[in-house]
C-alpha cells in the first residue's frame, strides 16, 4: 500500500535523522560528568589533533562505501606513506617529499580501483591484498626501524595552533567541506552515490560508471597519504607500524555516522560527527584510565550497538 | 445443498497507520473454481491475499476455510488449513534439486534420515499429477522460469494445498508457457483445487476464470461470473470510469529514414537482424521471452559488448559499444526490468529524472538545484507522476509511476531514437493508458520509437510496423494493416528461415 498524506515526523523518524547527533551529545555529557579534565582546553586540542588524520581517512572511506565498496588498505597506506615521507625527508625538500608521498597513496588507490572497477574483483579481497603488500613495503623501506624527521618548520606545523585550534584540524575541516560540497552539489557526488544504489542502472543511463568507481579508491588512497603526512608531523618519526587498524576505525566511524555498508546512503556531516564520537570514546577511556585492552572491547560493543540500532530503524520504517 | 465454498472471507477490514487498505471486503471462492481477483495497484489485492496467507493479521472480519473458522495471522496456520500462495518472486532454493525444493521443510518425510529414493519418487508423483514432466533430481536453477513456477505449484500441492493463490503468474512467461500453465490450472480445477488468480492481463483473466472480483480502493466494486461480464465493464469497474479504448488513435508516420540496422548479430540471440526506422514511427519488435528482442534492442543502444553489423543513424555509421556512446549518439533505452536496472529506488524522483541529462541542470559539474527542481516538477506534471513532488523517494511510488520516472529520465535527453523494452510490464491499467498516451505524443512530435514487448495486444494497438522475432531470427515485418495477434504468432512460427531472411531485409 502506498501511504500518502501530510508529513508529520514520528519519533522513530526523528531518531533516525538525528541519532548520530544524539549519540554525540550523550557522549559529551557523559564525558564531562565522568572526568574533570575532559572539558579542559588541553584535552580538547589533543582530541582534535589526534583525530585529524582519521577524520580525513574517513571522508575517503565514505566515498568508497557510498559506491558499495570498502577500502581496507588505508591503514597500510598510512604506514607506507609515513615511512616513505620520512625517508624522502632525509635527502629531499619538504614539498618534494609531500608530493611523492601523495603520489604513492594515490597509486595504491589506483591499483585497488583498477581491479575493482575494470576487472570486477571484490573490493574486500583487492584492498586486503593492497593492505598486506603496502604494509610489507613499509617494513622493507625502513628495514623495520623507524626514521626520525628533522625539519623544524614541519614539526612546528604538527604542534602549531591557529586561533587556539590545531592547524591539522583546519586541513581536516577543509577536506570535510570539500566532500560535503561534492556529495551535495556536484554531479560527481550524485553519480558516486547512485552507483552504490544501483550500478547497472547508472551504467544504462549512459554514465561511464567505472571511471567513478575507480576514482573513489584513488581519492581514498590520496587521503590516507595525507593522513600519513599529518601523522609524521605530530610524531616526528616515520614508523612502519603507523596506521595499524586505521581501516577498521574509519569503517567504524562511517557506520556510526549512519552510512550504509551496502552503498548509496551516507552524508559527510554525520561521518564528521562519527569521527568525534569514536575519538571521544577513546579519549574518555584514556582519561578514566581504562586499560587499552578493555578499550578495544568497549569500542567493538559500541559499534555493534550502532549497527543494530540502524537495522531496528529500517524495520520500523518498512 | 447450496454452493460449496473453499474459502469465505467475510467483511475483512485492514488498516495501516489509519489508512484503510481494506474496508469490509467479502470474498468467497467456490470449491473447484478459478476465481480472478483484479484491480489497480494499491486496490488491496495483495493485502487481501496476504491476510489469506497469514502474512498480515486482519483487523476484523472472518476467515472460513472449508467450513471451519480460522483465526489467521500465522503463515504456518494457513498452510495447514490448506492455503498455498505463489508470489511473483519465487521462494525456491536454486542450488537444490526439484524434489528437495518440493519437500523443503520435511525432507526426511517424517523419518529420522533422508531417503533420496522415496523423496524423488514422491516428488515425481506430484509433478505427474500436475501433468508435467520434470526430472525430480534436476537442480532448480537449471529450469526455465515457467518450469520453476510449476515446481512452486508442486511445492504447494505437496503441502496439501487445496486453495492455490497465484500472483501475476504469467508476467515472465511466454504465450506458449502461459498456455501450458493454463492447462495445468484447469487440470487442477478438475481435481477440485480452488484457485485465486491475480493478474493485470485481462485477456488471460477472461480466458481462464470462472468468476471475477474487482477491487478498487480497498473495496469490492463488482463480482460477476466471467461469462456474464465483459472486458469493458471490468476495466471501467477497475478505474471507476468508463473508457473508450486503451490505445490512442494512430497517426501517420513519416517517410524519412532515421535509423537503419543492417545484418546485426550478437551471439545466438541476435542473428542477422535488419530493419529501418522512420521519423515519427512507432516500430514494434514482437517475440516471446528468449526471442532475441531485448538483445536486439540492447545491441542498438550499446548495452552489451560484441555486437556486429551496421547501424546507420541519420546517415552516419555508428558503433555503440557502451550505453555512454549510445546516449551520445542520440539513442536512449528504457530497460526491461525497472527494479533491477531501470530506476534507482533509494534515490529521489529528481535525482532519477536528471540521471542521464545532468549537464542540462549543472555547470562545471555543480548542480543548479533550484533549476533542477523546477525542471523535474515540470516533468512530474507533464507525465502526471503521482507523488509528493520531486523530493519523493522513487521506491515509494507505484510501479506505473516508477516507470514514468524512468520515461522522464529518457525524455530529458535529446535523442532521435527512443527504445522502450517492455514499457508497461507490471504497470496497472490506468498508468498503462497514460504511458501509451505519452508514447503516442512523442511519435507525433517526430521522435522515432522502438517498442520491444511480449504483450502482443500492446504491440498491435500501438505500432505502425512490427518486426517479429523468434529464436534470434527476424521472421518478418508486418505492416499496420496486417497487425493482429494471429498474424504475429503465425509469422513467428511458420516462416521458414530462408523466407525470414528475405522478409527481414529492407
Amino acid at each position: 500500500m502506498e501511504k500518502k498524506g501530510k508529513h508529520k515526523i514520528t519519533v522513530s523518524e526523528f531518531f533516525e535523522k538525528w541519532n548520530t547527533v544524539i549519540v554525540f551529545c550523550v557522549i559529551v555529557i557523559i564525558a564531562s560528568l565522568l572526568t574533570t579534565n575532559f572539558m579542559q582546553v588541553q584535552n580538547l586540542t589533543n582530541l582534535l589533533k589526534q583525530n585529524a588524520g582519521i577524520g580525513i581517512i574517513a571522508m575517503g572511506m565514505l566515498l568508497v562505501i557510498l559506491t558499495g565498496g570498502i577500502d581496507l588498505s588505508v591503514g597500510s597506506i598510512v604506514g607506507v606513506g609515513n615511512v616513505i615521507f620520512a625517508f624522502m625527508m632525509q635527502t629531499h625538500s619538504l614539498g618534494y617529499s609531500i608530493g611523492v608521498t601523495l603520489l604513492v597513496g594515490a597509486a595504491c588507490g589506483a591499483i585497488s580501483g583498477y581491479f575493482v572497477a575494470y576487472r570486477n574483483l571484490q573490493p574486500f579481497v583487492v584492498t586486503l591484498s593492497v593492505m598486506t603488500v603496502a604494509r610489507g613495503y613499509a617494513y622493507i623501506i625502513c628495514k623495520g626501524a623507524s626514521i626520525s624527521i628533522k625539519h623544524p618548520d614541519f614539526l612546528a606545523f604538527g604542534y602549531g595552533t591557529f586561533l587556539g585550534i590545531p592547524k591539522q584540524t583546519y586541513l581536516m575541516i577543509l577536506i570535510f567541506l570539500l566532500i560535503w560540497f561534492v556529495l551535495r552539489y556536484t554531479t560527481y557526488g550524485r553519480i558516486v552515490t547512485a552507483i552504490g544504489s544501483n550500478e547497472e542502472a547508472v551504467r544504462l543511463s549512459g554514465i561511464r560508471s567505472r571511471i567513478y568507481k575507480f576514482s573513489v579508491y584513488v581519492v581514498s588512497g590520496l587521503f590516507a597519504a595525507t593522513a600519513a603526512i599529518l601523522n609524521s608531523s605530530r610524531t616526528g618519526v616515520g614508523s612502519p607500524l603507523t596506521g595499524d587498524g586505521f581501516e577498521l576505525d574509519a569503517i567504524a566511524i562511517t557506520v556510526i555516522g549512519g552510512v550504509s555498508l551496502n552503498g548509496g546512503k551516507g552524508t559527510a556531516g554525520r561521518v564528521l560527527i562519527g569521527v568525534f564520537v569514536i575519538g571521544m570514546i577513546g579519549n574518555i577511556m584514556n582519561l578514566t584510565k581504562v586499560s587499552a585492552y578493555t578499550q578495544q572491547v568497549v569500542k567493538g560493543l559500541i559499534i555493534l550497538c550502532a549497527v543494530f540500532m540502524q537495522t531496528l530503524q529500517k524495520k520500523s520504517r518498512a | 445443498m447450496g454452493k460449496q465454498y473453499a474459502v469465505e472471507m467475510e467483511e475483512i477490514t485492514k488498516t495501516f497507520g489509519g489508512v484503510h487498505a481494506l474496508k469490509e471486503v467479502s470474498f468467497q471462492i467456490e470449491k473447484g473454481t478459478i476465481h480472478a481477483l483484479v484491480g489497480e495497484n494499491g486496490a488491496g489485492k495483495s493485502t487481501l491475499m496476504k491476510i489469506l496467507s497469514g502474512a498480515y493479521t486482519k483487523d476484523s472480519g472472518k476467515i472460513i476455510i472449508e467450513g471451519k473458522e480460522i483465526s489467521g495471522g500465522s503463515t504456518l496456520g494457513m498452510k495447514k488449513a490448506g492455503v498455498g500462495i505463489i508470489y511473483q518472486e519465487f521462494a525456491l532454493a536454486p542450488d537444490l534439486s526439484v524434489a528437495e525444493n518440493i519437500f523443503i521443510n520435511r525432507m526426511n518425510l517424517g523419518k529420522g534420515f533422508i531417503s533420496w529414493k522415496e523423496l524423488n519418487q514422491r516428488a515425481g508423483e506430484i509433478i505427474d499429477k500436475i501433468g508435467f514432466q520434470i526430472e525430480p533430481r534436476q537442480k532448480v536453477e537449471e529450469l526455465s522460469v515457467a518450469y520453476q513456477q510449476i515446481v512452486e505449484i508442486a511445492k504447494a500441492l505437496g503441502e496439501d494445498a487445496r486453495v492455490l493463490v497465484l500472483d501475476e503468474p504469467t508476467a515472465v512467461l511466454s504465450p506458449y508457457e502461459t498456455e501450458k500453465l493454463f492447462q495445468v490450472l484447469r487440470h487442477l480445477r478438475e481435481q477440485g483445487t480452488s484457485i485465486v488468480y491475480i493478474s493485470h492481463r485481462l485477456d488471460e483473466v477472461f480466458q481462464l476464470s470462472d468468476e471475477i472480483t474487482v477491487l478498487r480502493d480497498g473495496e469490492v466494486v463488482s463480482h460477476n461470473r466471467t461469462e456474464e461480464t465483459s472486458m469493458d465493464k471490468i476495466v471501467s469497474d477497475m478505474l471507476g470510469r468508463s473508457v473508450q479504448s486503451l490505445y490512442p488513435e494512430k497517426t501517420a508516420a513519416g517517410n524519412e529514414t532515421v535509423l537503419e540496422v543492417k545484418d546485426l548479430n550478437l551471439g545466438n540471440m541476435v542473428r542477422s537482424v535488419s530493419f529501418a526506422l522512420h521519423k515519427g514511427e512507432i516500430f514494434g519488435i514482437a517475440g516471446l521471452v528468449g526471442s532475441g528482442k531485448t538483445e536486439t534492442a540492447r545491441a542498438i543502444f550499446g548495452a552489451d559488448k560484441g555486437a556486429r553489423g551496421e547501424i546507420v543513424l541519420k546517415g552516419r555509421k555508428i558503433r555503440p559499444a557502451s550505453p555512454y556512446e549510445g546516449v551520445k549518439n542520440g539513442i536512449t533505452y528504457l530497460s526491461e526490468s525497472r527494479k533491477e536496472d531501470g530506476v534507482l529506488l533509494d534515490m529521489k524522483i529528481r535525482e532519477n529524472v536528471t540521471m542521464a541529462s545532468m549537464k542540462k541542470v549543472s555547470k562545471c559539474m555543480v548542480f543548479h538545484i533550484k533549476k533542477e527542481k523546477k525542471y523535474v516538477e515540470e516533468m512530474i506534471r507533464r507525465l502526471s507522476i503521482k507523488s509528493n513532488g520531486s523530493e519523493t523517494l522513487t521506491g515509494d511510488l507505484s510501479g506505473g509511476n516508477q516507470q514514468k520516472v524512468s520515461l522522464a529520465k529518457w525524455l530529458s535527453v535529446d535523442s532521435d531514437v527512443l527504445i522502450l523494452d517492455e514499457p508497461t510490464r507490471g504497470v496497472d491499467i490506468g498508468a498503462k493508458m497514460e504511458i501509451y498516451g505519452i508514447i503516442h505524443e512523442l511519435a507525433r512530435q517526430g521522435k522515432s520509437i522502438i517498442i520491444a514487448s511480449s504483450e502482443m495486444e500492446e504491440i498491435c494497438g500501438l505500432c505502425h510496423r512490427v518486426l517479429v522475432m523468434h529464436k534470434g531470427l527476424a521472421k518478418g515485418i508486418l505492416e499496420q494493416e496486417e497487425l493482429t495477434k494471429h498474424n504475429i504468432i503465425h509469422c513467428s512460427v511458420n516462416n521458414s528461415s530462408e523466407q525470414s531472411l528475405k522478409a527481414g531485409g529492407i
